[in-house]
């Protein structure tokens, strides 16, 4: 590249419902662009695609932020653990992760509450072999993944009744 | 579970404080809170095992533009050390400085840059040209006391803080040998002996967050540190050691931690930034990437243990002799204390008058040893609990018998509480609380074990079961100090800072409930602020499972100073004797009429006898009581292909008053689940030059919910009259289980005895053939 400044490219990305322009290298990759971006739960562990706390939903689906680059998401929606809840407010499965033990030390948490909305998306009430599969991308040191399978069962189950009181729309 | 029925909030799984931000994303940690103007650092590491420098040209680095520091050994103050963040003085060997002419392992230090961006750091370092003189490695933990062989520490400077064994010269990094009573005569004249030999390997602690810090200049010329570790005032003092800068001028605040395990006991890379960071005025962060977690932190010793043990015909051990070869790669970083815990955390267990232990720990050109979770135990347990089952297989017992006959009780004491401790010295202690008896009972029950024990398989799959008993400590006896302190606030709030180091365990937690309970409020009116060596009192940090017993204490005795006072003021208010007052529900109670806290922090603040409520406590021990526990695996072997899979796990532990039940039972899942992982999959593996080839997660197994096995914890409840509210320790045991108890499962299920760890598909293929 002539006098080293490389090209730039814009990025039109909606996250968590706002949409956002960024002007990227174009081998910026999404995890620094989304922590440069304020996103603190899109957590560092690996940069190589092996511990999904980087964890995202792009149009709903799990992905992992450190294997895209930025503008791979040209005009996708994300979803974040910020666009769930908040801790005054969360969203149930936050909730089933903090009541039922599944938080430690929560670096692993917020990816694994994605991975938890992306299962129960599509599988509202899953045994624990597909939990357990579910969330077989994401890494834990802490808690041995016992109490946070048992959070993913909860959350189900929450769900799901929450569902049946807003008249069942699934 | 009566005594639950005494106290309101302990022995409550209440929410985790911090849960709910966490699991929000919260930005708590290092990474998520950066100041403006950063600069950032990489490090140049060495591509050799053992090697001196012999030219370094850094003027290609330093001429880039946005290249604003580089540091080599001939820039920074040479001053011997340790990197283990252990009290003063520290007992590891001072053999370390920041940067050094010589190299001793593949993934040892040799430059550091703080540069405008990330990817610059790392050009930079890549623009050091170092030339090497090659020198021969050690790389072999039983060739590195040979004659002859290669020595690592040849420097003239590296001396060991504490009066202890220490000969670099011959790579000894420290050895100890003791002896109760008479073990040879006793091991020859005993009717049964086994002597077993055990080797484990080097394991990772692989703390979902890595290694981060960063430190700035403030505009006082101060530096102030975010660090993600779990000793922050040994940060502060070995860091002032480091850069020759007095402790005042430093300040070391940790946020929220992900996950240490003994990883962030090590003052790893706050030295660098803290340079860097002085030399360009700027603030400079460092964050480690995976492969350097692997390659450039630290690791679980590596160890070679040997037990004798001699028995009689009945199954009473009567002799006890340990041998332990410990690895403690290329620096002696816990390297005596480690190998001290073999025996003072293992050895104890079972009642014998005539004991011996001895350790050598060893430097070699491999990764260098560390704190981490189990701390010695992990290593000591899988040699003993194995020869304890070979020595019940040779006496036709019942491994659970054997254990029942021989373990320590309540009342009883061990010759080995006195005679070893942190490498020097132990303490004499009694056994107070001690419910592994009941830990047995349930375990074996949980486990169906005398059913499973009677099955014998024939076929290609072959099931198993088998069994191990552990023990531990709670904190370190007359060495380590916990502090706390307390204040009222206007709405009848508590602010309680604690130098206690909550790194994910959920110890904030735990210290609000302990202060909760004995102010008579909710856990939620305590405001837990953990740890800033500015604000908070001191303690030597998250180590030696002491939090709970130890800052736990602290806290209580601080909480109880704050209620002292506010009863004074109530008395004065309600003019009433103090000694007719209590607290509950957040009221004073036993008034004439009602008065909540607000109204006595409303009054102590505003009104009558103007004063801050507020009370500081410090707490040390006499005591170190061993939390207990029994673990019951069941395997399945697939004969033809080697691979064992772990079908159940049964842990029962005894650490005392549970203060947390959901957070108690997560320590020991985690703990148990990581000790999974290192019997069967992590392991490093070298090259012939002594580089790890697989320092990725793809090439490092650990597990993770699709390998979870059925695993059952049970909380034994007992009542140590010296913790808080009859707490112990729960946090490290539960990781020292898996290697035994999965070893003797598989040696029930196929009659093959593994002697070295982990058990993979290959080893096991071997050892059936």
């Amino acid at each position: 590249m002539p006098d080293g400044a490389p090209a730039t490219i814009e990025v039109d990305i909606i996250i968590n419902g706002k949409a956002q322009t960024f002007r990227v290298d174009p081998a910026e990759v999404a995890l620094d662009t989304l922590r440069d971006a304020g996103l603190a739960s899109v957590k560092r562990g690996c940069d190589e695609g092996d511990c999904g706390s980087c964890s995202i939903l792009v149009d709903g689906q799990l992905m992992r932020a450190c294997l895209l680059y930025t503008g791979q998401l040209h005009g996708r929606e994300i979803t974040t653990v910020e666009g769930l809840g908040t801790a005054r407010q969360p969203h149930p499965i936050q909730r089933a992760f903090v009541e039922a033990g599944a938080v430690q030390c929560g670096y692993c948490t917020p990816g694994m509450v994605l991975a938890t909305s992306a299962l129960l998306d599509s599988c509202p009430s899953p045994t624990d072999e597909q939990i357990r599969q579910g969330l077989d991308g994401n890494l834990c040191r802490c808690t041995g993944y016992v109490k946070i399978v048992d959070a993913v069962r909860q959350a189900a189950a929450e769900l799901r009744s929450g569902r049946d009181r807003s008249g069942g729309d699934r | 579970m009566s005594k639950s029925k005494l106290w309101n909030v302990v022995g409550t799984s209440v929410h985790k404080v911090d849960g709910a931000a966490l699991a929000a994303g919260a930005p708590l940690f290092v990474d998520d809170e950066l100041p403006r103007d950063l600069l950032f650092a990489a490090v140049k590491w060495s591509p050799h095992a053992h090697a001196r420098i012999t030219s370094m040209d850094t003027s290609r680095a330093e001429a880039m533009d946005g290249v604003h520091v580089v540091l080599t050994y001939k820039n920074v103050p040479r001053v011997m050390r340790t990197t283990a963040g252990q009290g003063h003085p520290e007992p590891s060997p001072y053999d370390f400085t920041t940067l050094d002419s010589k190299v001793r392992h593949v993934g040892d230090r040799v430059a550091a840059v703080a540069a405008e961006t990330p990817a610059l750091a790392r050009a930079a370092v890549e623009a050091i040209e170092v030339e090497y003189e090659l020198l021969e490695p050690v790389l072999e933990i039983r060739s590195a006391l040979e004659k002859g062989a290669p020595v690592i520490h040849d420097e003239l400077d590296a001396a060991m803080p504490i009066v202890a064994p220490y000969e670099p010269g011959r790579n000894l990094a420290a050895h100890v040998a003791v002896a109760v009573g008479d073990p040879p005569a006793a091991l020859s004249k005993a009717h049964q002996r086994v002597t077993a030999e055990y080797e484990c390997h080097y394991a990772q602690h692989c703390p979902m967050e890595p290694h981060i810090a960063v430190a700035a200049p403030d505009g006082y010329g101060r530096l102030i540190i975010r660090t993600s570790t779990q000793v922050p005032f040994h940060v502060r003092r070995i860091v002032a050691q480091a850069c020759q800068i007095p402790v005042r001028d430093i300040r070391v605040i940790k946020p929220r931690i992900g996950g240490g395990f003994g990883a962030k006991q090590e003052v790893l890379i706050e030295d660098l930034v803290a340079l860097l960071a002085l030399r360009s005025g700027r603030p400079v962060k460092l964050e480690y990437t995976r492969a350097e977690e692997f390659t450039s932190a630290r690791t679980r010793h590596p160890a070679v243990v040997t037990v004798d043990l001699g028995l009689s015909a009945e199954g009473d051990v009567e002799g006890m002799d340990m041998k332990v070869l410990l690895n403690t790669g290329a620096y002696g970083s816990h390297a005596l204390t480690v190998g001290c815990n073999c025996g003072s955390k293992v050895l104890p267990l079972y009642k014998c008058d005539h004991v011996g232990f001895a350790l050598d720990s060893v430097y070699t050109n491999l990764p260098v040893g560390g704190a981490y979770r189990g701390y010695g135990a992990t290593q000591a347990a899988f040699a003993m609990e194995c020869a304890m089952d070979e020595a019940a297989a040779k006496l036709g017992m019942d491994p659970v018998e054997l254990r029942q006959r021989n373990t320590i009780g309540p009342g009883d004491s061990s010759p080995i509480f006195k005679a070893l401790g942190e490498g020097t010295e132990g303490v004499e202690q009694a056994i107070g609380s001690c419910g592994l008896a009941e830990c047995i009972a349930r375990g074996a029950q949980a486990m169906d074990w005398s059913a499973k024990r009677q099955r014998r398989d024939e076929g290609r799959l072959r099931r198993g079961v088998g069994m191990c008993t552990l023990m531990q400590g709670s904190s370190i006896p007359e060495v380590d100090l916990g502090a706390a302190s307390i204040k009222l606030n206007e709405d009848g709030s508590f602010n309680l800072l604690v130098g206690a180091t909550d790194l994910g365990t959920g110890s904030d937690t735990v210290m609000a409930q302990i202060a909760a309970e004995v102010l008579g409020v909710t856990p939620d009116r305590i405001l837990v602020l953990s740890s800033d060596t500015d604000v908070t009192p001191f303690d030597v940090g998250a180590y030696a499972s002491s939090t709970t017993y130890l800052s736990g204490m602290a806290a209580k005795k601080a909480a109880a100073g704050a209620r002292r006072q506010i009863l004074e003021v109530a008395a004065r208010l309600l003019d009433v004797p103090a000694g007719d007052l209590s607290l509950a529900e957040g009221m004073v109670k036993g008034g004439p009429r009602p008065l909540s806290l607000a109204d006595v922090a409303l009054s102590s603040l505003y009104a009558e006898h103007q004063h801050q409520v507020q009370s500081v406590a410090s707490h040390v021990t006499q005591k170190s009581p061993p939390p207990f526990s029994a673990h019951f695996a069941e395997v399945e072997v697939d004969t033809a292909t080697g691979m064992v899979r772990v079908l159940k796990y049964v842990a029962a532990v005894d650490c005392g008053t549970a203060i947390n039940p959901l957070l108690a039972e997560g320590q020991v899942e985690g703990a148990v689940l990581n000790g999974i992982g290192y019997a069967l999959t992590e392991e490093y593996l070298f090259d012939r030059r002594g580089k790890m080839r697989n320092p990725t997660f793809k090439h490092y197994k650990v597990l993770c919910t699709a390998d979870l096995p059925e695993l059952v914890t049970i909380l034994v409840p007992s009542y140590e009259a010296t913790g808080p509210f009859g707490a112990k320790s729960v946090s490290e045991i539960g990781i020292n289980g898996p290697l035994p108890a999965i070893n003797n499962a598989i040696f029930h299920a196929t009659g093959a005895r593994l002697r070295r760890s982990p058990f993979t598909p290959e080893r096991v293929l071997a050892a059936l053939e």
